[in-house]
C-alpha cells in the first residue's frame, strides 16, 4: 500500500519504523518532541515513544551533537536534529573533528552510526543565517556521508538507509520541499510513498528525466527548477536530460559520466554557494575522466558568493531558478 | 594493613599504577628527544609530532581510575597518558601508536593525542574541551539502556572556560546521568595562568551554576582524591546524577615537550616537584607500614621492565603500509 506523502511525513514515518524496529534508535535535538520539529521531521514520535526516545535538549548544540558520539561508542543509533544547518557553527567541532573522524582514528575500533539531519535552503526570505545549503563544506570533510532527498519517496528511503548505515550521515532536507502548510513547496515533491520500510541506497543517483542534449546534475530544489527548464527547453527543440544526484558522499560518479557521454553537455545547478563547492567538484570530476569528448566548456549555475540577502527582490535575483538554467542551456546548445 | 580503610592490595594497585606512568612519561621523554638533537625537529625521531606527558599528575587518573570497570568509559584530552594507563589501554599497543606503527591501537592512525582502546572504553581528543559532551553520552547511553556503567571526562582547568564545558554540565545534570567531570588543574592553560583565564578560584564553585556537587581536591594528596572520585562514581552508578571533581596538580614538564617554560615562574617549578604526588604516596605507604621498601622496590622494577619492553616492542613493530593511508575512513570500507 501507498499513498502520496509530504516530505515531512515521510521522514517522521521513516524514523518511526526504524525506532519500531531497532530499540536502539532515538532522537534528540532543539523542539524535536512536543513540537515535532520546526519543519515537522518529528511530529508524532514524542506521542509513540515518550520523551526518554524522542529527547528534546537545551539549546546545547555541541552538547547534544557531542552525546550523540559518546551514545554511539555504547551501541546506540542516535538521530540528531540540527535546526538550521545554518547554525551549525556551534557545534562543528564535535562533527568535523570528532564524529567524522573517529573511525578512521581508531583504526576502525570504533563506529559512528550517528544520523545528523538538518535543514537547509532559501527562497522565503528568511536571510543570511537561515538560508543556507551548506552541504559543500559538510561534504569537503572526510568521513561524513551526505544525503540530500528531493521528494517524500527518496526522503523515507534515504532516512531508514541513514539510520541502518554505520557511519555518520548527514541528511538534508530542503525547507522548501517538506510540503508544510506555512511554505510552498512544489506539488511534486510529494510522490507516493509505500507504508511499508524501504530503503534508498546511499550513493546512488537518479535520472529523473532522459534527454540527449545536454546533462543537467543537481540535488534537491533546485531538481524541479530544472524539470520546469527542461519543458521550456523541449519546446524549442532541446532535450535535457536531468539527475538527481540525492547523495553527495559518496559521489554517484558513473551515473554522471554515462549521461555526460551520451549528451556530451554538462550544466551543474548548485544552490549551495559557487566556489570551491559541489558545482566545482562534479565538473572537475567529468572533466578528469571524460574532458576530451566534451561539445562545449561545462557550466554551472550557483549561488554567488555573497551572503543570502532577505529582501525578496534581491533573493530572487541571486537564486538560481528556471528561467537561469533555460538561459544557460540555450547559450551552451547554440 | 591499610590506609584509611583502603586495602593494601589497592593501595600498592595505585602506587604501581602511579609509578608505572611516571616511568612510562620520563622514558618517552628521553626518547622524544632522539633524533631531535642538537636541531630540534618536531617531524624527527622515533616520536613525531607534539608530546604533552603527564609528569606530576599521576594522582589524578589513578585516584579517579581505581574505582572504574572496564565497561566505565574515560574520554581524555590532549594529555591522556596517565588515564590510559590507569584505565588499563594495553600499554604495548598505546607506545606502538605514538611510535605510529602497525601494531599500534589504531594502527598508527591515530597517534599520541588521539588513542583509542574501545575494549576498555577509552578514548581521547586533541582539541580543548571536546571530552565534556562525549561523556555526557556514554552517560546516556547507560540510562537509556539501564546498565550501571558510568562515564568520566577528563578536561583541563583551561577547558573549563570552552561551552562545551557549560552546556556538557547543564545537560548531564537536567537528565541526572551517570558522569563525572574531572577538572585536572595544573595552573596553566599552555602559558595563561588559571588566575587570568578564570573567574573562579576553584571550577568546584561553578557546579553550584548546575545544581550539582562539586569538589576541589588537592592533587598532591592520591587518598583524597580517590575518596572524592569514590563519592562521586558511586553516586553516579547509583543513578544520582553527575559531580564535578577538580584536582590540583602540577606540571613537572612543559606543556609540551620542547617548551621552554620562559612563562613560568621559578618558584611554580619549585613547588611542583615538592608537591610531586608520587614520592609523598611512597612515604606515606612505608610509614603507615603498607608496604616495606622491598616490597615498594619489586613493583619498580616490574614496572620498569614493563615499560622498557613496551618500548621495544614499539621500535622494533613495523611501520603500516603507506596505501593504509587511504583506507578505514567509513566502516563499510573506503
Amino acid at each position: 500500500m501507498s499513498r502520496k506523502l509530504p516530505m515531512f511525513k515521510a521522514i517522521s514515518e521513516a524514523i518511526a519504523q526504524e525506532m519500531e524496529r531497532d530499540e536502539n534508535v532515538f532522537v534528540m535535538g532543539e523542539d524535536i518532541g512536543a513540537y515535532g520539529g520546526i519543519f515537522g521531521a518529528t511530529q508524532g514520535l514524542l506521542e509513540k515513544f515518550g520523551p526518554e526516545r524522542v529527547r528534546d535538549t537545551p539549546i546545547s548544540e555541541s552538547a547534544f551533537i557531542g552525546a550523540a558520539l559518546g551514545a554511539a561508542t555504547k551501541g546506540l543509533r542516535p538521530i540528531v536534529e540540527l535546526m538550521f544547518v545554518d547554525f551549525f557553527g556551534v557545534a562543528m567541532d564535535q562533527i568535523y573533528n570528532h564524529i567524522a573522524k573517529a573511525h578512521y582514528m581508531s583504526g576502525g575500533q570504533i563506529r559512528m552510526p550517528v544520523v545528523i539531519m538538518t535543514a537547509m535552503g532559501g527562497g522565503y526570505c528568511d536571510a543570511a543565517q537561515h538560508s543556507q545549503c551548506l552541504y559543500g563544506l559538510f561534504a569537503h570533510v572526510p568521513g561524513l556521508k551526505i544525503v540530500i532527498p528531493s521528494n517524500s519517496y527518496d526522503a523515507k528511503g534515504l532516512m531508514i538507509s541513514a539510520i541502518r548505515d554505520d557511519d555518520p550521515v548527514m541528511y538534508f532536507f530542503h525547507k522548501m520541499l517538506m510540503g508544510l502548510e506555512w511554505m510552498p513547496s512544489p506539488e511534486e515533491a510529494a510522490v507516493e510513498v509505500p507504508e511499508e520500510p524501504y530503503t534508498v541506497p546511499i550513493g546512488e543517483a537518479k535520472v529523473v528525466r532522459e534527454g540527449d542534449d545536454v546533462t543537467i546534475t543537481t540535488v534537491a530544489r533546485m531538481v524541479y527548477e530544472a524539470l520546469w527548464a527542461a519543458k521550456e527547453l523541449e519546446k524549442e527543440g532541446i532535450s535535457a536530460e536531468i539527475i538527481d544526484l540525492r547523495t553527495l558522499v559518496p559521489l554517484d560518479k558513473e551515473t554522471i559520466l554515462q549521461s555526460v557521454k551520451k549528451t556530451c553537455r554538462l550544466l551543474v545547478v548548485d544552490e549551495d554557494y559557487r566556489s570551491y563547492g559541489m558545482s566545482g567538484e562534479i565538473i572537475a570530476t567529468v572533466v578528469e575522466n571524460i574532458g576530451n569528448e566534451l561539445k562545449s566548456p561545462p557550466m554551472r549555475i550557483a549561488y554567488p558568493d555573497i551572503p543570502i540577502p532577505y529582501s525578496r527582490v534581491l533573493e530572487k535575483h541571486v537564486l538560481p531558478d528556471k528561467e537561469k538554467i533555460v538561459n544557460a542551456v540555450k547559450a551552451m546548445v547554440q | 594493613m591499610g590506609v584509611d580503610n583502603i586495602p593494601k592490595e589497592t593501595l600498592l594497585e595505585m602506587f604501581k599504577t602511579m609509578h608505572k606512568i611516571r616511568t612510562y612519561e620520563e622514558a618517552l621523554g628521553e626518547v622524544y628527544y632522539e633524533g631531535k638533537t642538537p636541531n630540534f625537529d618536531i617531524s624527527a625521531g622515533p616520536i613525531p609530532g607534539e608530546l604533552h606527558l603527564s609528569s606530576g599528575q599521576e594522582s589524578a587518573a589513578v585516584g579517579v581510575c581505581i574505582h572504574l570497570r572496564p565497561d566505565d568509559a574515560v574520554v581524555g584530552t590532549h594529555r591522556a597518558h596517565h588515564f590510559a594507563i590507569a584505565k588499563g589501554v594495553d600499554l604495548k599497543k598505546m607506545t606502538a601508536e605514538i611510535f605510529g606503527k602497525a601494531t599500534g591501537l589504531s594502527g598508527g592512525k591515530g597517534g599520541h593525542m588521539h588513542l583509542f582502546d574501545a575494549s576498555v572504553n577509552f578514548s581521547c581528543s586533541g582539541i580543548v574541551g571536546a571530552s565534556f559532551p562525549q561523556a555526557v553520552g556514554v552517560g546516556l547511553a547507560a540510562k537509556m539502556k539501564g546498565e550501571d556503567y558510568v562515564a568520566v571526562a577528563i578536561g583541563g582547568e583551561g577547558a573549563t572556560n570552552q561551552g562545551t564545558f557549560h552546556e556538557a554540565l547543564n545537560m548531564a545534570a537536567i537528565w541526572k546521568l551517570p558522569v563525572i567531570f574531572v577538572i585536572e588543574d595544573n595552573g596553566w592553560a599552555v602559558s595563561v595562568p588559571k588566575d587570568k583565564s578564570t573567574a573562579v578560584a576553584d571550577n568546584s564553585e561553578r557546579a553550584k551554576a548546575y545544581g550539582i556537587p562539586g569538589v576541589s581536591v588537592d592533587g598532591g594528596d592520591v587518598i583524597a582524591v580517590y575518596k572524592a572520585a569514590k563519592e562521586a562514581v558511586e553516586r553516579a552508578r547509583r543513578g544520582e546524577g553527575p559531580t564535578l571533581i577538580e584536582i590540583r596538580v602540577y606540571r613537572l614538564r612543559g606543556h609540551f615537550e620542547g617548551d621552554p617554560q620562559l612563562y613560568r615562574p621559578k618558584e611554580d617549578l619549585e613547588l611542583a616537584t615538592a608537591k610531586d604526588p608520587l614520592p609523598k604516596f611512597e612515604r606515606l605507604l612505608m610509614e603507615k607500614r603498607v608496604a616495606t621498601e622491598e616490597e615498594l622496590n619489586r613493583i619498580k622494577e616490574e614496572n620498569e621492565k614493563e615499560v622498557r619492553d613496551a618500548i621495544e616492542f614499539a621500535r622494533n613493530s613495523l611501520y603500516p603500509e603507506p596505501e593504509e593511508a587511504l583506507k578505514g575512513v567509513f566502516a563499510g570500507g573506503g
